[in-house]
C-alpha cells in the first residue's frame, strides 16, 4: 500500500509536520517532528527514484480525478533525481538545524520557524512532483512564502530588508509565471503538463504562445537568479539564519531551475524553444556573463556568506551553460551540476554556520587563523572550496568535465576554454579565504574559540563525504543525470 | 468608537448574523456559491468588525490569540487529515469517495470536512493578521 502512496506522502509529511511544528510549544518537540518530516519525505524520494530508474512511469491521480481533469503527480528521471536533491538536503540541513537555529532565532519563534521550514520543503518538493502547470505555481508561492519568513528571521536586522526585496522580486517572477500558465490554459484549455505538451506543437503559431513562453522564461529566470535577475539573492543569502542559507542555497534555486527545465523541453519542447526561438543564443551569453562577472565580484566580497551567494549566482550560470547546448551531454551536465552544485554549497554554507555558531561572524576578518582553532569546520571548507573549483575527486570536476564535453561536441571550443578560466576565479576567492584562516594571525576573538559541536560537524561532514564520494565514483550520478537529460530530450515525460 | 451608539448598536445585532451567514456560506458550499474559504473570510469579518467598535482587548478577551493561532494549523490538519485517513481507507489521497458506504455520501461528507479545514485555516489567519497589525503601535 504504502508504495503505491509515496507521491502523495512525499508532500504530505513534510505538510503535516509543518502544522504540528507549529502547535506544539517545545522547541525540540517541534525540530523532532521537522526531523521525522523530513526523513519520511527522504525515505519517499529514494523510494521513487528507485522505481523511476527500474523503468516505471509514476503517475499518481490526487483525489482520485483522472490526469486532464485532476490533478496528478508525475515522476521521471528529472524531478525524480530534483527530489532526492531537496529531501536529501532537507534531512542534513534539519539535522544542522537543531543546534544552530537556537542559536540564531529568538527562541519564542522557534516553533513557528519550523513550521515555515518544513512548508517552504514541502513547498520544493510539490513544485518538482507535480505534473499539473498551476498546481507548479501554487506550490511556488508556498515554498516562496516559507522562505520570506525564514530569511526574516535572520539576527542581523537587515535581514528584514533583504527578506522584503526578495519577496518583492519573487512576487513579480511568481506573478509572471502565473501570467504565462493563464496564457497557456487560454490557448490549448488545459493545466496538465503532459496534455500541454501534447497539443502545443499544433499551435506554435500562435502569438499567445510566444507571449506565454516569455512570460514563463523571465518570471522562471528571477526564481534562479539568472544574472541579471540575481539582485534579490546575494542580501537574501547574507542575512538569512545560516542553516535557511544552506536549505535555500542548496535547493531552492534547483527546483527554479527544474521548471525551466520542465517547460523548456517538455512542455514547449525543444524544437520550439530551441529551434524555432533559438533560445541557446539567449541562454549562452547571459550564462557566460553571469560566470564571469560574478565571479569577479565574489572575489572583493568580505562577507564570506556573500561571497558564497555571488558564487552561487555564477554557479547557475553554469547550469545555464549546460542548458543552452540543448544537447544530451550539454544536460547531463546541467542535471549533474544541479546535484553537485547542491552538495557544494550545501556543505560550504553549512561550515559557515559552525563558524557562525562559534565567532558569530562571518566576516573575512573574523575568520583569521581559525584554522587551528577550528580545523574540522576549516578542512570542511576547503574540501568544499576544492570541490567548488573543480578539483579532481569531487564533484565539482565531475560536472566541469560534462560541461567542458558539451561544449566541445557543440565546437565551442572557446567556451570550454572559457569554463576552466573562470574556475581559476574560484580558485582566487578561495584561497583569500583559505589563506586568511590558515596563514592569518588569529583575532582577539579568534582566539579563544574552539572547534563547532559535534552536531554541526556531523552533518556539515556528511555533505563533504558525498563531494567526495560522488566524485571519485560518479557513476550513479551520471547515470541518472544521463537518463534525465534522455527523458528531457525525448519529449513528453 | 464606543462612544458612537449607532455604530455600537449596529455592530451588537449584526455580529451574530454575520457569524451564521458564514456557517450558511460553509455548508450551502457544494450546491451554489460558496465555499471554505469564502465562510473564513466571512466568520473572520465578524470578529474583525467587533473588535474595530468594541476594542482590540474585548476582542481577545473572547477570542485569544492563542486560539486564533491554533486554528490557523488545526485547519491544514484537518484537511491532510482527511486525506490521509481516504488513503487508509484505499483511496487516493483525498479520495473522499471511499470515506463512507456509497460513494455519493462520502463525496459529500468529504468536501465539507475538507472546506471546514479550509474555513479553520483562513479565520485563523486572517483574524492573526488583524491582530498583529492592530497591536502593533502598543507594543511599541
Amino acid at each position: 500500500m504504502i508504495a503505491a502512496h509515496l507521491p502523495a506522502i512525499q508532500i504530505v509529511a513534510p505538510l503535516l509536520a509543518a502544522a504540528l511544528c507549529v502547535l506544539v510549544p517545545w522547541k525540540r518537540v517541534s525540530w523532532g517532528i521537522a526531523m521525522a518530516g523530513a526523513v519520511t519525505a527522504f525515505a519517499a524520494s529514494v523510494g521513487l527514484l528507485s522505481r523511476v530508474l527500474g523503468g516505471e512511469d509514476i503517475r499518481y491521480a490526487l483525489g482520485g480525478w483522472a490526469a486532464p481533469w485532476g490533478i496528478e503527480y508525475r515522476v521521471d528521471a528529472v524531478n525524480g533525481l530534483v527530489l532526492l536533491i531537496v529531501a536529501g538536503i532537507g534531512v542534513v540541513v534539519t539535522l544542522f538545524a537543531l543546534t544552530s537555529v537556537e542559536r540564531e532565532v529568538d527562541e519564542r519563534r522557534i516553533p513557528l520557524f519550523y513550521g515555515a521550514w518544513m512548508l517552504c520543503l514541502c513547498g520544493l518538493l510539490g513544485i518538482a512532483i507535480t505534473g499539473d502547470a498551476f498546481n507548479i505555481f501554487v506550490f511556488l508561492e508556498i515554498s516562496s512564502l516559507g522562505t520570506y519568513a525564514l530569511i526574516a528571521m535572520g539576527s542581523d536586522r537587515r535581514a528584514l530588508v533583504s527578506a522584503f526585496r526578495y519577496l518583492i522580486m519573487g512576487s513579480i517572477g511568481a506573478s509572471f509565471i502565473v501570467i504565462g500558465i493563464g496564457l497557456l490554459y487560454v490557448e490549448t484549455g488545459t493545466l496538465n503538463l503532459a496534455d500541454l505538451a501534447e497539443r502545443l506543437p499544433a499551435l506554435t503559431g500562435e502569438r499567445t504562445v510566444l507571449v506565454a513562453f516569455a512570460f514563463l522564461t523571465v518570471g522562471t529566470s528571477l526564481k534562479l537568479a539568472l544574472f541579471p535577475l540575481h539582485v534579490w539573492l546575494p542580501d537574501a543569502y547574507a542575512f538569512a539564519p545560516s542553516a535557511v542559507t544552506g536549505l535555500i542555497a542548496a535547493t531552492s534555486t534547483k527546483v527554479a531551475v527544474y521548471v525551466l527545465l520542465r517547460f523548456f523541453f517538455t512542455v514547449f519542447g525543444v524544437t520550439y524553444s530551441f529551434g524555432e526561438l533559438s533560445l541557446g543564443m539567449w541562454l549562452l551569453p547571459l550564462a557566460l556573463v553571469a560566470i564571469f562577472t560574478m565571479s569577479l565580484v565574489a572575489i572583493f566580497q568580505r562577507n564570506i556568506k556573500r561571497m558564497l551567494a555571488y558564487s552561487s549566482v555564477a554557479q547557475i550560470g553554469y547550469i545555464i551553460l549546460g542548458i543552452s547546448f540543448a544537447s544530451v551531454t550539454g544536460l547531463t551536465a546541467a542535471t549533474l551540476h544541479l546535484f553537485n552544485h547542491a552538495l557544494m554549497k550545501g556543505a560550504l554554507f553549512l561550515a559557515l554556520g559552525c563558524v557562525m555558531y562559534r565567532v558569530g561572524s562571518v566576516h573575512i576578518d573574523a575568520l583569521r587563523g581559525l584554522g587551528r582553532r577550528m580545523p574540522w569546520t576549516m578542512a570542511a571548507f576547503t574540501a568544499g572550496g576544492l570541490s567548488l573549483i573543480g578539483v579532481p575527486l569531487t564533484v565539482g570536476f565531475v560536472s566541469k568535465w560534462y560541461l567542458v564535453l558539451g561544449a566541445l561536441e557543440q565546437g565551442m571550443w572557446p567556451v570550454a576554454a572559457l569554463v576552466l578560466v573562470t574556475s581559476t576565479l574560484a580558485v582566487v576567492y578561495i584561497w583569500r579565504v583559505v589563506e586568511a584562516v590558515y596563514f592569518g594571525e588569529p583575532s582577539a576573538r579568534a582566539g579563544s574559540v574552539s572547534e563547532a559541536p559535534l552536531r554541526l560537524l556531523v552533518p556539515t561532514w556528511a555533505l563533504i563525504v558525498a563531494n567526495l564520494y560522488f566524485g571519485i565514483d560518479a557513476s550513479l550520478t551520471t547515470n541518472v543525470a544521463g537518463q534525465a537529460a534522455r527523458a528531457l530530450l525525448g519529449g513528453a515525460p | 468608537m464606543r462612544d458612537q451608539i449607532i455604530l455600537r448598536i449596529a455592530a451588537k445585532i449584526l455580529v451574530g448574523p454575520i457569524l451564521l451567514f458564514a456557517l450558511y456560506v460553509q455548508f450551502h458550499g457544494d450546491y451554489g456559491p460558496g465555499g471554505g474559504f469564502q465562510a473564513g473570510v466571512i466568520f473572520a469579518a465578524g470578529v474583525i468588525l467587533y473588535a474595530l467598535v468594541f476594542g482590540l482587548d474585548r476582542a481577545k478577551a473572547a477570542i485569544p490569540t492563542s486560539i486564533v493561532t491554533w486554528c490557523g494549523t488545526l485547519g491544514v490538519l484537518i484537511f491532510a487529515g482527511v486525506g490521509v485517513v481516504a488513503m487508509f481507507m484505499g483511496g487516493n489521497f483525498l479520495d473522499y469517495g471511499v470515506l463512507l458506504y456509497d460513494a455519493e455520501h462520502a463525496q459529500h461528507i468529504g468536501i465539507l470536512l475538507v472546506e471546514a479545514g479550509v474555513l479553520v485555516t483562513v479565520f485563523g489567519v486572517m483574524v492573526t493578521l488583524f491582530y498583529s497589525f492592530a497591536g502593533r503601535r502598543r507594543s511599541r
